[in-house]
């Protein structure tokens, strides 16, 4: 759509602005005054430089909280993506049961997260818990308070049950978007199952696809809730994401400077990594119309 | 053949889907003996005491109606601000607009984790500690953006020409905004409030970091119900289920919608 | 390649079809013959594309047969019927070259490699696309696409039927006219039996040897397009076709003279005796303007290049003529129609003459 040139659209954005100012650069400059200070208490601070950065930059702690979060996130969308895409492709077009699997599959989605952590701190249970109690009849040695892979497998079945239908629904609505014309056109050609797929419905969900990988990228890389309150962090640190290890830190520990400095680090590796997807996946996009 | 194939598909994911929950919802209505006493796949002891426990004790009913506030507050404020700022982004040009644009979308990316501590700091700097408005707000950095992302969309949708239209036939910006814009994107209105909803009402770390006691949410009514003296795991069960149901009746309504609204590629 | 039947065809898209109003498609017969280019010409909506589909197998008529030669395919699938079908939109693989496009229908089926780099290669140079064939079909223009979707539609050799709906909707006019001389060569040079759906007269009489025209579910005629013009079986075929289309005027009819309001007008035939609301339908192009004959009132005169159009009152009712070139207007017009070229309807429906002039 043609634009029109106007600078007095910036009086409708500013009520954005100023929430937004109020409520993300303030606190984001209160960090970024921590990150370089060291404090005491008492507002009581002290020039650090970039301390702070230097000791969480080569802190063991963080690399390896650093590295589980890229191991879970990339199993997580591992499976997630291809497990969605299918499911996507089993729903119903149509009708009473197109709504009915929409509306159960949604449900996850709006379960607040520690409830959705309890769900599964629950199940998981022995004692009480319908799957782990299961698993232990069936005489499978399973306890995910005390064996760090038990817990692993508990937290990623956990965020598949939690966020496999997002990126269903978006597909499925990518899916909803190819014309019947299509198919038909499919079926008069003799186009094997797998083809209509490759070159039919793949290449119109590529740009859903591309918002799901980017928001279970970002969002499983910030987890924190579900998790957490499922094994707590552990075994030992097992299940220690950056989530839960910045929050460790800030709250038990109150090492506001480090604490800090791991902040702009942890946003700015999301903002670096989003945006590296983002670029590849459009630039990808481009080579392919020519 | 192909049918039955997707209808087990179906009917296995949807088990997958739902049995933990059922698990959950079968609990509730147990007692706290037959819980612990052994493993029973329908409450043999059928019990609505948990429930009652909930309905009747202030410091559990009062966590719902907490929630209930800052998630209304938070979509009222988000729809409020976001509507004009959409519409200026789906209609002009302005200096710095492709910026504000992507930087607004950032902060989709922020770690809740990053912001919880200085909002502790902020909000009890301005007295706003354990107030609803400051759940809300804080809520609203997050929704903010996703709203204006999601509106932009349906807007860009209505043809220029109608707003052109309506300034010919005389009427002024707010009266056309209300009287004619604001229905045909209708839809986009109800996309944006469910998103709004549903983000506020999943969320934890912010909710629990910005209250102490008045307007503490439900979710975290739980969380610190657990493991105080043992765990009384019925009640817990039954909070649980409370707080599936709004987002369940939500998702209901709106199921018609949510299709059109991922259609958009904008969540 | 074969015959095409469909024998006591109908459908509904609803379960249970209750009145004759339900049925997209009304009960019919009709073959379509071997080699056959054929337009189904109608209205938006009258149930041309319902039964292209039955055709194409897409849609399973709800009762009677389709036959292909002697084999019945009513319940065969698309896949089965060997046809090709050319759809309203460009149907293109985005992601595939231009060539992949147009081999896929042959690689789907097993072909010899070699066949179809040859058979892509000519069909490439038919819809004019040779220099592009390595090209993502992605990013062309919708009138590339829609001959990329005509190519595919072409490529292989065995075909039963092509199946065009509305091919040319997407096109730019000065391609539509290229499109329809290529798809007309073609068929010369193939033989295969085409069907092209249109809602549009000047491609169906151009595109086709016969045309079928469609109404309310209903065939109502099937003819050359000059049988359509001279002698329309019925009104609905005689207002779409011609523009403007023919002048109807309610009259009663007695042996070989129509009586309009008191005035007797030369049939140049015989008829029997007519049941129902009995009309006389006649060209604009034999309506003569001229300073003898019946009165009537000019409305106003359209001039629409080559020649001009009389919009005029008659006994109260519309009517149009087509003045020649170079004639004008008489200060007081008179109207004659020409005797042979009058068609006489009884509720809609052309009346045989009983004796034809010349003839017995």
């Amino acid at each position: 759509m043609e634009k029109t040139q106007n600078n007095k659209a910036w009086f409708l954005v500013l009520p954005v602005l100023v929430l937004v100012a109020f409520s993300a650069v303030l606190p984001l400059m209160t960090v970024v005054n921590y990150s370089v200070n060291d404090t005491f208490g008492n507002n009581e601070f002290f020039w650090t430089g970039l301390e702070w950065f230097e000791e969480m930059v080569t802190s063991d702690r963080l690399w390896d909280a650093f590295g589980r979060q890229m191991l879970f996130s990339g199993i997580i969308l591992l499976i997630q993506i291809p497990l969605g895409i299918f499911i996507a492709l089993n729903m119903p077009k149509s009708g009473f049961w197109a709504s009915f699997c929409l509306v159960l599959m949604a449900l996850p989605l709006l379960i607040p997260f520690n409830v959705v952590g309890t769900i599964w701190q629950i199940f998981g249970r022995v004692d009480i818990g319908l799957l782990g109690h299961t698993l232990a009849a069936m005489g499978i040695d399973y306890n995910y308070t005390n064996d760090p892979l038990d817990a692993w497998i508990t937290v990623v079945v956990m965020d598949v049950w939690h966020w496999t239908s997002l990126v269903a629904l978006l597909c499925y609505a990518g899916l909803q978007s190819i014309p019947q014309a299509y198919y038909q056109a499919a079926r008069i050609d003799q186009a094997t199952r797998w083809s209509v797929f490759r070159y039919i419905e793949l290449p119109k969900m590529k740009g859903v696809l591309l918002i799901a990988i980017l928001l279970r990228f970002m969002d499983s890389f910030m987890i924190y809730t579900e998790p957490f309150v499922v094994t707590g962090g552990g075994p030992g640190s097992a299940t220690t994401f950056l989530s839960i290890d910045l929050a460790k830190m800030a709250t038990g520990q109150f090492d506001l400077g480090p604490a800090a400095a791991f902040s702009l680090m942890y946003f700015l590796v999301i903002l670096l990594i989003s945006w590296v997807f983002y670029t590849v996946m459009v630039n990808m996009d481009r080579e392919d119309a020519k | 053949m192909k049918f039955r194939g997707s209808a087990i598909v179906m009917t296995v994911y949807l088990l997958f889907l739902l049995v933990p929950i059922y698990w959950l919802l079968n609990m509730s209505f147990k007692t706290n003996a037959e819980i612990t006493g052994g493993l029973t796949l329908i409450p043999q002891t059928f019990t609505l005491q948990n429930y009652v426990t909930i309905l009747t004790d202030p410091s559990w009913y009062m966590g719902y109606v907490n929630s209930m506030i800052y998630v209304m507050l938070n979509v009222v404020i988000t729809i409020t601000v976001a509507l004009p700022a959409a519409y200026a982004f789906s209609r002009y040009n302005f200096m710095g607009d492709k910026h504000l644009f992507f930087w607004l979308l950032t902060n989709r990316m922020a770690p809740p984790a990053v912001f919880a501590l200085p909002f502790f700091q902020l909000y009890s700097a301005m007295n706003l500690i354990d107030t609803h408005i400051a759940v809300a707000l804080a809520h609203c950095l997050f929704s903010v953006p996703l709203a204006v992302w999601i509106l932009e969309g349906f807007m860009r949708g209505v043809p220029k020409e109608i707003d052109e239209t309506a300034y010919i036939d005389g009427y002024s910006f707010p009266r056309f905004f209300i009287k004619i814009f604001m229905p045909l994107i209708a839809s986009g209105i109800g996309v944006a409030a469910f998103f709004s909803f549903m983000f506020s009402w999943v969320e934890l770390l912010l909710s629990r970091t910005l209250t102490t006691t008045d307007a503490k949410p439900i979710a975290v009514t739980m969380t610190r119900t657990v493991g105080a003296s043992g765990i009384d795991w019925g009640v817990l069960a039954a909070a649980g289920v409370l707080t599936i149901v709004p987002g369940a009746l939500v998702i209901y309504f709106v199921r018609n919608y949510i299709a059109k609204g991922f259609a958009l590629g904008r969540v | 390649m074969s015959r095409i039947t469909l024998s006591n065809l109908a459908h509904s898209y609803l379960a249970n079809p209750a009145s004759d109003a339900d049925f997209a498609l009304k009960q019919m017969d009709h073959v379509w013959d071997d080699g056959g280019a054929y337009a189904l010409l109608g209205a938006s909506g009258c149930g041309k594309t319902t039964l292209l589909n039955i055709i194409s197998g897409l849609v399973r008529p709800s009762q009677g047969r389709v036959l292909f030669g002697d084999r019945d395919v009513t319940d065969a699938e698309t896949s089965a019927r060997n046809i090709a079908q050319v759809f309203q939109f460009p149907v293109v693989y985005d992601t595939m070259t231009v060539r992949d496009n147009l081999a896929f229908p042959l690689r789907n089926r097993g072909m010899d490699a070699a066949y179809i780099a040859r058979r892509v290669d000519q069909i490439a140079r038919m819809i004019g696309m040779e220099d592009r064939l390595n090209r993502k079909a992605r990013g062309l223009t919708a009138d590339a696409k829609q001959k990329i979707s005509l190519g595919r539609g072409m490529v292989r050799e065995d075909v039963n039927a092509i199946l065009f709906d509305e091919p040319l909707t997407v096109i730019d006019p000065h391609m539509k006219w290229e499109l329809r001389t290529q798809l007309k060569d073609l068929h010369r040079e193939f033989g295969h039996t085409m069907i092209y759906v249109t809602h549009d007269q000047t491609e169906a009489l151009t595109f086709a040897q016969k045309v079928v025209v469609m109404h309310e579910g209903r065939v109502v005629q099937m003819g050359t397009p000059e049988e359509l013009f001279e002698t329309p079986a019925h009104t609905f075929v005689g207002y779409f076709i011609g523009s403007p289309g023919m002048n109807l005027l309610d009259a009663e009819i007695t042996g070989s003279e129509a009586h309009l309001q008191g005035v007797s007008v030369p049939l140049g035939a015989v008829y029997g005796p007519t049941t129902g609301r009995t009309q006389i339908g006649i060209r604009p192009d034999y309506v003569t303007v001229s300073d003898e004959g019946l009165p009537f009132t000019v409305k106003r005169v359209e001039d629409v290049g080559r020649h001009r159009i009389v919009r005029a009152e008659f006994q109260g009712q519309p009517l149009s003529a087509i003045l020649p070139e170079g004639s004008s207007v008489p200060a007081d017009p008179r109207l004659g129609f020409a005797a042979g070229k009058i068609n006489v309807y009884a509720d809609d429906w052309r009346v045989q003459p009983t004796t034809v002039p010349g003839g017995a």
